[in-house]
């Protein structure tokens, strides 16, 4: 049933259909609306799920830690400081091999206090073995977070489903609400490969030796390339009862394009607009949407850039001493092919500050007037600070 | 008492802790009081090594490992599953350390506990990180030497009272109980297990290394905290209703430290400090025992 949502309200009724057992969360804008829909869902019998109002988000994700290995199917949401206090769980829960789902809201890191849209937080935890998927709207919100489930379960890893703070979490949209059947075809009750159970006592996670950590944790690197391989045959799935299908990337007049944007999360509708008004205007641009972080969907990359004069990647995250991550990403990608372009790093609207259409062709314009970048990552719209000195 | 309490056995034979270790006599005890029903919750500790590496256990029941701080929250979780599938005959305990209980995993406890989650939190408390080698907890009593409180150093704070810290709490029982004691044990804790809600039991655990005593004196050690009054046996139902189940004999502090190492340091006016203390303690006990029973 279509109905106008917020991007948050898109999260939580994909929560209910999923048919999620336990909840957990911890409050922090901007990612209450979601939690507090579920739990009025609890409350009122919508969801036959237990909320579990814990005390802080490293508990939050502790107790879904011991939910998910009592066999049940759990979610949590947070931002920003609460996903930096659960750092040390998040690697627990892909070491684990759990398959919780979290929403994850992109809000700056403080100081100072910054309660708007910035990847830093998310893309900060990229080695904790928890599989990354950028949304760009509310219904690919709602659809990424029942893939979501499908996908941690088929691999046995955690799943982080990312939307921009405000831009995406408290905007109304249009969003197509699945029947409940349709959402059981695609997503059965869950089916636990490990549990805690009396009546076959195991002890998870107890101490390892170098004799066997290292197998270990190849596995995680393996369940992470399964994730990479088993995604489009779940998309697939989606796609045949939904009839929608996002991709792991998604290339836009990539074949032709001499100069190629690469975006991710709300910032890629903007570049959509961009795109098509530079292109009635003959220039051949492209755009490469990236919603699959982590496994990183390397060949995909490389396909989609392989034949452009040049790449312009927007980062609205930084990784200090390093640059965008997303550039990192893309030139690491790319560094083993022959021939590749030159790859712009563009630095934008850190901290929640627009990205507007009018900065997005100027980074156009930048990229087309450069041979090579000026600088490793080019802050673009700085003002003048005046220190007062 | 029953007989098959002592009988039963959760615990294979084979663990790795320390000779003497009081962690692993009270681990039995816990577990020969418990039956097999429980799943445990079990934040790093000693116990995290002594229950052995994989791919070996000596546990007899099922058991997640979980991270310092989260004995609370994880058990929370597991409450959660196994009521929202049904489950309400299993028992879930945390098992947890000093430093897991009156440290680093206090929010996680006090947050479980405010919220009344229905399980059983164990403590067991060799009054220092003994697993990373004797460092203070805040569960280090006065006058303690360890690692990070050594020489002149020694440690000049109380340590923490943590069941008064979980009876402000108002939770429905809270114990202390005491390896030299294992019949009050066994009894504390299936009285525990019949209670519903949050149940907090700190269990005194002598630790040979890392109170400098032979290991053969573990559980006479032990047995000497109840007697001196360092460690009174009594127990506390919703916050109110105290009751001393063990009146000891009132041996002074001085023999008790004595026979420690971390306390050799310690001058005749130290102990005179440390036994007005507990004479303190002890008498603001029956002062609640009296005034609430």
């Amino acid at each position: 049933m279509m109905r106008v949502i917020e991007g948050s309200h898109a999260v939580a009724e994909a929560v209910r259909l999923a048919k999620v057992q336990v909840i957990s969360a911890y409050p922090i804008t901007p990612q209450t609306h979601i939690v507090e829909i579920l739990s009025e869902y609890c409350a009122s019998g919508a969801m036959n799920a237990k909320f579990l109002r814990v005390e802080s988000e490293h508990s939050a994700l502790a107790a879904l830690i011991g939910a998910q290995s009592t066999g049940t199917r759990t979610f949590t949401a947070t931002s920003s400081q609460g996903l930096a206090l659960m750092h040390e769980l998040l690697h627990w829960t892909s070491g684990a091999r759990l398959p919780i789902v979290m929403a994850e809201v992109n809000r700056a890191l403080a100081p100072g206090w910054n309660i708007w849209t910035d990847q830093t937080d998310s893309l900060a935890q990229r080695d904790t073995g928890w599989i990354q998927l950028y949304c760009e709207d509310g219904q690919e919100v709602l659809d990424t977070t029942l893939q979501a489930y499908r996908l941690a379960e088929s691999v046995n890893l955690p799943v982080m489903v990312v939307l921009d703070a405000f831009f995406l979490s408290h905007t109304y949209e249009p969003v197509d609400v699945p029947e409940q059947a349709d959402v059981d075809r695609f997503l059965p009750p869950f089916e636990p490969k490990f549990q805690l159970d009396t009546s076959a006592p195991c002890s998870f996670s107890p101490l390892v030796t170098p004799a066997f950590y290292m197998e270990m944790r190849h596995e995680i690197a393996a369940a992470m390339d399964e994730a990479l391989s088993c995604y489009p045959e779940i998309e697939d799935e989606f796609a045949g009862i939904f009839h929608r299908r996002y991709g792991a990337v998604e290339a836009i007049h990539c074949e032709d394009a001499q100069i190629i944007f690469v975006t991710s999360g709300t910032v890629t509708s903007t570049c959509r607009l961009v795109l098509r008004d530079l292109r009635a205007r003959g220039e051949k641009a492209g755009l490469l949407k990236i919603k699959l972080f982590r496994p990183t969907p390397v060949e995909l990359i490389r396909n989609a850039l392989k034949s452009a004069e040049k790449v312009a990647v927007i980062d609205r995250n930084f990784s200090f001493g390093s640059g965008g991550i997303f550039a990192q990403e893309v030139r690491a990608a790319l560094c083993n092919t022959s021939g590749h372009p030159p790859v712009f790093g563009y630095v934008a609207g850190i901290g929640g500050r627009d990205i507007t259409g009018e900065l997005l062709e100027e980074i156009y314009w930048k990229t087309k007037d450069s041979d090579v970048p000026a600088a490793e990552s080019i802050w673009m719209g700085l003002q003048k600070v005046d220190h007062g000195k | 008492m029953e007989s098959d309490a002592f009988n039963r056995e959760l615990m294979y034979s084979g663990h790795v802790g320390c000779p003497g270790c009081g962690a692993a006599i009270a681990m039995r005890f816990l577990l020969k009081a418990l039956g097999e029903k429980i799943i445990m919750v079990l934040p790093a500790c000693c116990w995290s090594v002594i229950a052995g590496p994989y791919p070996q256990s000596t546990l007899k029941i099922p058991v997640i490992h979980s991270a310092f701080e989260t004995g609370g929250a994880v058990a929370t979780g597991v409450r959660a599953a196994l009521d929202i599938k049904g489950d309400s005959e299993t028992t879930v305990v945390t098992w947890a350390g000093d430093g897991g209980t009156f440290d680093i995993g206090f929010q996680a406890l006090s947050g479980a506990v405010e919220r009344n989650e229905d399980f059983i939190y164990v403590c067991y408390d060799n009054e220092a990180y003994m697993n990373t080698g004797i460092q203070r907890s805040s569960s280090t009593p006065y006058g303690a030497w360890t690692t990070t409180t050594p020489g002149r150093e020694w440690k000049k704070m109380r340590k923490k009272n943590i069941v008064e810290a979980l009876v402000a709490h108002r939770i429905p029982y809270a114990a202390t109980a005491n390896i030299a004691f294992p019949e009050d044990m066994i009894l504390k804790v299936r009285k525990a297990k019949s209670t519903k809600g949050s149940r907090f039991l700190h269990i005194f655990a002598s630790c040979p290394t890392g109170w400098r005593i032979p290991s053969e004196m573990s559980v006479k050690i032990a047995r000497m905290a109840v007697q001196t009054n360092i460690f009174p046996l009594y127990e506390v139902e919703n916050g109110l209703k105290y009751t001393i189940n063990y009146r000891p004999k009132e041996f002074p502090v001085r023999e008790y430290f004595k026979l420690q190492g971390r306390f050799r340091h310690l001058t005749d006016h130290d102990l005179e400090q440390i036994q007005s203390m507990v004479n303190e303690d002890w008498e603001l006990l029956l002062r609640k025992a009296a005034e609430r029973a």
